[in-house]
C-alpha cells in the first residue's frame, strides 16, 4: 500500500472531519515550505544561532574503555537550547505557524521538555501559547511546568483519564477542533495525523544529518549501530532517517518496559502492542481486549505514551530497525553510570538508549562504531531518580 | 432501500443519544424503550471508549462510567440484539474506530447486523480512511453514517453526497460534543453547501441541549441529534432508574414537541 500519508501500511488520517481542511492546508503549505530557500534559510539560522546546532558528536571514551568492546560516540541533543531534542521541531513548527498566519499554537506535553520548546519559540516570535499537560506529569515535572510558565505560555492541567501524555494529546486534539481557524497545533513526536509524522521527522533529521558528517569527519566512514530511545519516537527517526537506505548500518530503538514486559506496567508499544488506531494514525498500540486504549507506565514521562509513529512500526515489520526495550532499573542505572564516567546527566528518557549500549557494546567488536543519541539532558529527572539511587542502583 | 425512510416521512426526526453501559446496560435497554415511547425517530447509542477525540466532559464521563462498569462492545451488541422485535425504531451505533478494528471490521458488520443495527457512525473514521469497512457494512446491510463539518470544503461534500447513506450527519458547530459556544453562526450557508451534494436527509448535532436550539436546528435539515443533555440526565440520576426514564422521557417529549413541523 503506498497510499498518500502512509508508511507500509501505517499511519493515515483518522480524524472527524473537522479538521480536514487544517490538515490539508498544513500539508499544502508545507510541501511548498519545504522546497522554499527563504524558509529553510530562515530555520537554519535559528537552529544555529538560537538552538546552538550543530550538536557535538562526542567520543564517549570512558564509557567505551569501561564496557570493553565497541567505540562509542554519543549525539549531543542534551546540548540544544532548552535541553532536548524538541526544540528542533518546535522551531520549525513556529515558523510554519507563522507562514500560516496562525497567532496561536497549542501543544501536549509529557515530561514538559516539548510544552518548554514550544513555550520558548512561542515568545522568541510573539506568538501566544496554550500546553496541555496532564495533571500526573504536571506533578512529576513541576519544574518544567515553571519554566513553561516563566516563558509567558499558558500550561492547562488534563484531568481526564491516565492524567497524563495520552490524554493531553486528546485534550489538545479536541482544543484543535473548536480553534482550528486561528490555531496551529504542534504536535511534539512523529505521531499524530498525516502530514504530522513526516514534517516531525523532516526537521528532526537534522540529528542524523549532521551524525553522518561528523562520523565520517572523525573515523572516516559510517557507523555500525545507530541506538537511540522510543516513546512517539522523533528523536530515534531524527538520527535513523538519513541512514535508512545504508544497508550495513544497524539500527535499534529502545523502548521503555518500565517494571518488566510481564508485569504489564510498561510503555514497550512496539515490543508489546497490537496494530490500531490513535490520535489519528494507524500504528502499534497498547490496547485491551476490547480495543482499549492502555495506560503506559515508565520512569520516563517522556516514554510514557501507549502509541508510537506510525514509521517506526513500518520499519519493525519490515525488519530494518530492531527494537528492544529496557526497565526502569536499567536506564537508572545507565543515568548514573553516565554522569559518573563522562560528566553528562543524560534525560530519563535517553537513558534507555545508554542502557542498551551498556548492554550491547561488550558484545561488539572493537573498533565496531556505535552512535548513542542523547536526547536530552537530566537535570528535570534528579528527583525521580533519587529514591533509585539511595537504594544504591548501579550498571 | 433507506433503513431509515421511515423515521424522516413523520416529519422532523428527533435523534436522542446515550452512552451504551452508562450506568450500565441493562439500564441503558431500559432508555431505549423509554426513549422510543417518547417519539424518538432514531436512537444513537454511543459505544465507549478510552480516548474519545471528538466529544466533551459530559459524552467523557459517561464513557468512562460505562467502561467502569465493564462495558465492552460485544455487550453493547448483545443487548442491541435483545431489542429486536422488541422496538422499532431503527439503532444506530456510534463509537470510535479501533474497538470496531479490533473486533474485527467483518465480524463486527456482521455481527451488529445481525444485532437488527441499523446504522453505524464512527467520527474518526472519514470515508477516504474507511473504503473497506463502510464497504464492509454495505454488503452486511449496514448503514455507514457520514458525517460533515461546518469548515467542510467542497470536494469532500461532493464525495460525501456520492457515498452516503441513510442520513449524513451535520455537525452543528466548530467544536466537540456538548459543547457551549452555540451552534455555527452562519448555519444557513453551510447546510445549503450541504444540501447542494448531499440528497440523503441531514441531521444537525453537537451542542443542540434544549427544546429551543432543537427547534432553531429542525427548522434547517431532517433531524436533530441531542447527546450530552440526556447523558447529563444519566449523570444526575442514574442511581435512580424509575425517576431516570421519567426525566428522559419528559425531556425527550418535550424535545419531540419542540421540533414537530
Amino acid at each position: 500500500m503506498s497510499k498518500k500519508g502512509y508508511y507500509a501500511g501505517f499511519g493515515g488520517r483518522f480524524v472527524p472531519e473537522t479538521l480536514f481542511p487544517a490538515l490539508e492546508e498544513l500539508e499544502t503549505a508545507y510541501e511548498k515550505l519545504r522546497c522554499d530557500s527563504s524558509f529553510q534559510e530562515e530555520l537554519k539560522g535559528l537552529l544555529t544561532k538560537y538552538s546552538g546546532r550543530p550538536t557535538p558528536l562526542y567520543f564517549a571514551g570512558r564509557l567505551t574503555g569501561h564496557l570493553g568492546g565497541a567505540k562509542i560516540y554519543l549525539k549531543r541533543e542534551d546540548l540544544n537550547h532548552t535541553g532536548a531534542h524538541k526544540i528542533n521541531n518546535a522551531l520549525g513548527q513556529a515558523l510554519i505557524a507563522i507562514r500560516l498566519g496562525k497567532k496561536r499554537i497549542i501543544a501536549e506535553t509529557g515530561a514538559g521538555q516539548h510544552g518548554v520548546a514550544c513555550a520558548t519559540a512561542a515568545a522568541r516570535f510573539g506568538l501566544e501559547c496554550r500546553v496541555f499537560m496532564g495533571e500526573e506529569d504536571m506533578r512529576r515535572q513541576a519544574l518544567n511546568v515553571d519554566r513553561m510558565l516563566l516563558l509567558g505560555a499558558e500550561v492547562v492541567p488534563v484531568s481526564s483519564g491516565s492524567r497524563t501524555l495520552k490524554d493531553a494529546t486528546n485534550e489538545a486534539i479536541r482544543h484543535w477542533v473548536a480553534h482550528v481557524e486561528d490555531t496551529h497545533y504542534i504536535i511534539g513526536s512523529v505521531v499524530g495525523p498525516h502530514p504530522y509524522p513526516a514534517i516531525v521527522r523532516d526537521f528532526q533529521r537534522v540529528i542524523g544529518d549532521e551524525t553522518r558528517e561528523q562520523i565520517i569527519e572523525a573515523e572516516g566512514r559510517l557507523p555500525d549501530l545507530l541506538m537511540a530511545c522510543v516513546g512517539g519516537g522523533s528523536n530515534a527517526i531524527g538520527l535513523f532517517h538519513p541512514f535508512v537506505d545504508d544497508a550495513a548500518v544497524r539500527m535499534m530503538g529502545v523502548e521503555a518496559a518500565g517494571k518488566g514486559i510481564d508485569t504489564g506496567q510498561h510503555a514497550a508499544t512496539l515490543s508489546a502492542g497490537r496494530v490500531g488506531v490513535l490520535h489519528g494514525s494507524r500504528s502499534y498500540l497498547l490496547q485491551d481486549d476490547d480495543g482499549q486504549i492502555i495506560e503506559a507506565y515508565s520512569i520516563s514521562a517522556g516514554l510514557d505514551y501507549p502509541g508510537v509513529g506510525p514509521e517506526h512500526s513500518a520499519l519493525m515489520e519490515s525488519g530494518r530497525v530492531e527494537y528492544t526495550s529496557v526497565t526502569d532499573r536499567e536506564a537508572v542505572a545507565a543515568f548514573s553510570l553516565l554522569s559518573r564516567l563522562e560528566g553528562i546527566i543524560p534525560a530519563l528518557e535517553s537513558s534507555h538508549a545508554v542502557a542498551q549500549v551498556i548492554k550491547t557494546a561488550p558484545t561488539l567488536p572493537r573498533g565496531t562504531l556505535v552512535v548513542v543519541n542523547l536526547s536530552g539532558r537530566g537535570d528535570k529527572d534528579i528527583n525521580s531518580v533519587r529514591p533509585w539511587l539511595l537504594e544504591g542502583v548501579e550498571a | 432501500m433507506n433503513r431509515f425512510g421511515k423515521a424522516f416521512e413523520k416529519g422532523r426526526a428527533l435523534l436522542p443519544f446515550v452512552t451504551a453501559g452508562d450506568p450500565d446496560l441493562e439500564t441503558t435497554r431500559s432508555l431505549v424503550l423509554a426513549l422510543e415511547e417518547a417519539g424518538a425517530d432514531i436512537i444513537e447509542l454511543g459505544v465507549p471508549f478510552s480516548d474519545p477525540q471528538a466529544d466533551g466532559p459530559v459524552i467523557q464521563a459517561a464513557g468512562q462510567r460505562a467502561l467502569e462498569a465493564g462495558t465492552t462492545l460485544s455487550g453493547v451488541l448483545e443487548m442491541v440484539r435483545s431489542l429486536r422485535g422488541v422496538v422499532s425504531t431503527p439503532l444506530v451505533l456510534m463509537g470510535y474506530y479501533n474497538p470496531i478494528l479490533n473486533y474485527g471490521e467483518d465480524r463486527f458488520a456482521r455481527d451488529a447486523a445481525e444485532a437488527g443495527v441499523a446504522g453505524v457512525i464512527v467520527p474518526d473514521l472519514p470515508f477516504d480512511e474507511g473504503e473497506d469497512f463502510y464497504g464492509v457494512l454495505e454488503r452486511e446491510g449496514v448503514d455507514g453514517i457520514l458525517m460533515v463539518a461546518p469548515n467542510s470544503e467542497e470536494k469532500r461534500l461532493i464525495e460525501t453526497g456520492r457515498r452516503a447513506k441513510g442520513f449524513v450527519y451535520c455537525v452543528s458547530l466548530m467544536g466537540i460534543t456538548g459543547q457551549e459556544s452555540g451552534l455555527y453562526d452562519r448555519m444557513g450557508d453551510y447546510i445549503d453547501r450541504v444540501k447542494k451534494h448531499v440528497t440523503v436527509p441531514l441531521v444537525l448535532g453537537f451542542g443542540i441541549d434544549s427544546p429551543e436550539r432543537a427547534a432553531k436546528a429542525a427548522a434547517l435539515v431532517d433531524g436533530v441529534v441531542v447527546g450530552s443533555a440526556i447523558v447529563r440526565l444519566v449523570e444526575r440520576f442514574g442511581h435512580d432508574r424509575k425517576r431516570l426514564l421519567n426525566e428522559v422521557k419528559s425531556f425527550a417529549a418535550r424535545l419531540k414537541g419542540a421540533i414537530k413541523p
